[in-house]
């Protein structure tokens, strides 16, 4: 394998398990928020224990999510270099910001928590981990306006052989910015609200600690309800915005090969990259593309074909991570909304229970599967239109690159299996016993 | 052309802050093994740096952002030309990160003796590998006109990169053990005390000896013979080494420690500004030396930036001095014994 390839797979592999467990924070954080602040206004000691036993949960998360960050941001220098020399000047500092603003904010204020629950008031205590929630929030912002910038690069001029800032703003305020912000975020909220209810459904079922876990699993219930329903509209207004700006992803997303006004939608099918063509279609629904990415069943909608063969992105991995995804996220709304009927009845439900345990790990998939689509479907371009994956890679030896391949894959899997160990150890133990003398509280 | 200056200056001192401040973390992952005595002992060195040292580490991420962001063809060429020892260093730093979060959550001795190995390992490789990779920054790499490292692991094992590599170990250790002494009492402080006073006189020489072999190995002094003001920077670090051996002697562990913190911001800026213009110097052909002029952003880039430091760098030390105050005492027993933590 070529240094090209073996980079592109060490970045896929360090981003994916980075991916694991950054959404988990970013929705964990603001339900661990909710709990102790619930705990500040009425003093009902079960918000309290469910900050601690969510948050002793939440801290192994966040450990292996700091740690496999750092590696995302070297590795543009080491793997990427010709790409950061050439983009340094708006990529670089939208990196720069992030870490300035909110990664210290995060990294600062959760060992205050961590450590700080006696030397700081309830109420102090709890300002903390919303200020990581605020925090690593708007740490994921800066990176994913950062990361539209490479799917839609605006604000810059070529200048001197790479691009320059001209406008700091655009950069930051585009509207592919704000629909992937929102769509991941809400994506993460959907993972961690389905994260607290699969916990919660395993110690129902086996009806302990009852009190405890029935809040636990109501409040992530509604949480995940409102971003479930959430996720879907506007995942469709961001399908529209990539329609517009991002044409191949859009063709590649629907493995559509012939251009056509009234394009179908096909619920599945096996792309044929190779021949131009479909092997299989299955379930057409007439004008559904065309309606979806314009709004009218009339409007055309350009298929891979128009474009030539060295601009297309993979088609079957985008094609089968975008149904995927799609998929998931009406499952989402199916089982939030039939949880919220029985959101009173939840330890008469065994069956529903089980099924809830079962699903944590979709979401995981789905959101994988998210940014298969955003990233996958971007290439061959690393910056859209503007420059390809293949020119921006670093000139080292692919030796290097193969041993630090190899040693992430084994670093990481190892990481990966004590990390979910030890979460489904502290998740199966289950809450710490109610304080008896509740003068130690403060 | 003042845009450049400024960043140049920032660039170093971030990492100046860096080093003086996970430097004490590094020293103290890299020093237990040898000064604990049994699983209390741990524990409190383990608390001794708990609360600060995931702050500590985002001065890194912020000086590698820096380096993306305001020379980005320098972040380009250093990072992949240093490419294994990188890599080896966030390794390094992965392990030790998990090792702190995850050594207290089995109560088991394997599990706990597996993530303090995992503690030493990641702390005494970035701290030898951060002194070798900044010694060979001021040495200068065999950078070619395309930019492209010509060398490999072993280009930076030479004589003048392990010195600078056994100079950072020596110093972290120092500060790791004076920060011990601050933050503990009885016999461990006994012991992190005589251990800082043993490890002086090393540290010492060491540093006399690198600062002669950056006088043989180095241009370093060009720009201090030029303008011989800035010898105040070596000075600095040289006098406050001097005043760590009166404070030790005195058992004025604060003191100590913060005239520890300045030897090695004096060290680290010495080093840098003796660069100065070079960022990274190329050791081929001086013309493919990358420089704070050649190699930085646009000026505009540089201006907001500059803002958002001069904004935000100054609220982050304000709430990180706030930290240091809050968790300022000696660990005590019932530190301990509180279900906090990791």
């Amino acid at each position: 394998m070529d240094v090209l390839m073996l980079s592109r797979l060490q970045f896929a592999a360090a981003t994916f398990f980075h991916f694991l467990f950054v959404p988990l924070t970013l929705g964990l954080s603001i339900l661990i928020a909710i709990m102790e602040t619930i705990y500040v206004r009425t003093g009902d000691e079960d918000y309290r224990r469910m900050a601690k036993f969510w948050g002793k949960i939440f801290l192994v998360n966040f450990a292996v999510g700091v740690v496999t960050g750092i590696t995302l941001e070297f590795q543009f220098g080491t793997n990427w270099s010709r790409y950061s020399r050439y983009v340094g000047d708006i990529f670089g500092s939208l990196l720069a910001i992030e870490a300035t603003l909110a990664f210290f904010l995060e990294s600062t204020f959760l060992a205050v928590w961590a450590f700080g629950w006696n030397r700081l008031s309830p109420r102090s205590h709890a300002a903390c981990i919303w200020l990581v929630a605020f925090a690593s929030n708007l740490s994921a912002l800066w990176i994913l306006i950062a990361n539209s910038w490479m799917q839609h690069p605006v604000g810059y001029v070529l200048r001197g052989g790479r691009a320059e800032l001209s406008d700091f703003v655009a950069v930051i305020t585009q509207r592919f910015a704000i629909q992937q912000f929102f769509h991941t975020v809400s994506g993460a909220y959907i993972l961690a609200g389905f994260f607290v209810m699969g916990i919660s459904a395993y110690h129902l079922r086996r009806r302990q600690h009852t009190a405890f876990f029935t809040k636990s699993f109501r409040l992530a219930l509604g949480f995940a309800l409102i971003f479930s329903v959430a996720e879907v509209v506007q995942g469709h207004l961001h399908g529209a915005e990539v329609a517009k700006i991002q044409p191949t992803k859009l063709a590649a997303m629907e493995s559509l090969w012939d251009t056509q006004a009234g394009a179908p939608m096909w619920l599945l099918l096996i792309p044929d990259q190779a021949q131009e063509r479909n092997l299989v279609e299955f379930g057409r629904i007439p004008d559904a593309l065309s309606m979806l990415a314009y709004h009218s069943s009339e409007a055309v909608v350009k298929g891979l074909k128009d474009f030539p063969q060295n601009d297309r992105p993979p088609v079957a991995l985008t094609f089968f991570a975008f149904r995927l995804m799609v998929a998931l996220g009406f499952l989402f709304i199916l089982l939030t909304v039939v949880g919220w009927f029985k959101r009173n009845k939840l330890a008469s439900s065994p069956g529903y229970l089980k099924v809830m345990l079962y699903a944590i790990p979709l979401p995981y998939l789905a959101l994988e599967a998210g940014w298969m689509v955003a990233e996958v479907g971007r290439q061959p371009w690393i910056v859209y239109g503007l420059m390809r994956t293949s020119d921006a890679v670093s000139p080292i030896a692919a030796a290097q690159v193969g041993v630090t391949l190899a040693a992430f894959i084994l670093i990481y899997s190892l990481l990966g299996a004590v990390a979910f160990y030890l979460m489904a150890r502290f998740a199966r133990q289950g809450p710490a016993p109610a304080v008896i003398n509740p003068g130690e509280v403060s | 052309m003042m845009l450049p200056i400024i960043w140049f200056v920032l660039w170093g001192v971030l990492w100046a802050v860096y080093f003086m401040l996970d430097g004490f973390d590094l020293g103290l992952g890299t020093l237990m093994p040898f000064l604990a005595k049994d699983e209390s002992d741990r524990r409190v060195i383990h608390r001794a740096m708990g609360p600060f040292w995931d702050g500590n580490e985002v001065w890194l991420i912020t000086a590698g952002g820096v380096t993306f962001a305001a020379f980005p063809t320098t972040y380009a060429v250093m990072f992949s030309g240093l490419y294994s020892a990188l890599m080896l260093i966030l390794f390094a730093l992965i392990l030790r990160g998990v090792s702190l979060a995850f050594r207290g959550e089995v109560d088991d001795p394997r599990w706990r003796r597996l993530w303090d190995t995992g503690l030493f390992l990641g702390s005494f490789l970035p701290a030898l590998l951060f002194g070798v990779a900044f010694a060979n920054l001021f040495k200068g790499l065999p950078i070619d006109a395309e930019g492209i490292f010509q060398g490999n692991l072993l280009t930076l094992l030479n004589p003048y990169g392990l010195a600078g590599g056994l100079l950072f170990v020596l110093l972290f250790l120092h500060h790791g053990s004076l920060w011990l002494a601050v933050k503990t009492r009885g016999d461990l402080h006994r012991r992190a005390a005589h251990l800082a006073a043993k490890i002086w006189p090393w540290l010492t020489g060491m540093a006399v000896i690198f600062l002669l072999a950056s006088r043989r190995w180095t241009t370093l002094f060009d720009n201090y013979a030029d303008q011989p003001v800035l010898l105040l920077i070596p000075l600095v670090a040289v006098a406050a080494l001097i005043t760590v051996r009166a404070f030790i002697k005195r058992a004025q562990w604060w003191k100590a420690w913060f005239a520890s913190s300045l030897t090695i911001v004096g060290i680290t800026l010495f080093g840098v500004v003796g660069l100065f213009p070079d960022l990274l110097k190329s050791s081929l052909n001086p013309a493919y030396s990358l420089t704070a002029y050649n190699s930085s952003s646009s000026p505009l880039t540089l201006k907001i930036m500059l803002g958002v430091a001069l904004t935000f760098v100054p609220l982050v030390i304000a709430y990180q001095v706030w930290v240091y105050f809050l968790f300022k005492g000696k660990v005590s027993p019932e530190d301990l014994a509180r279900e906090e933590g990791y």
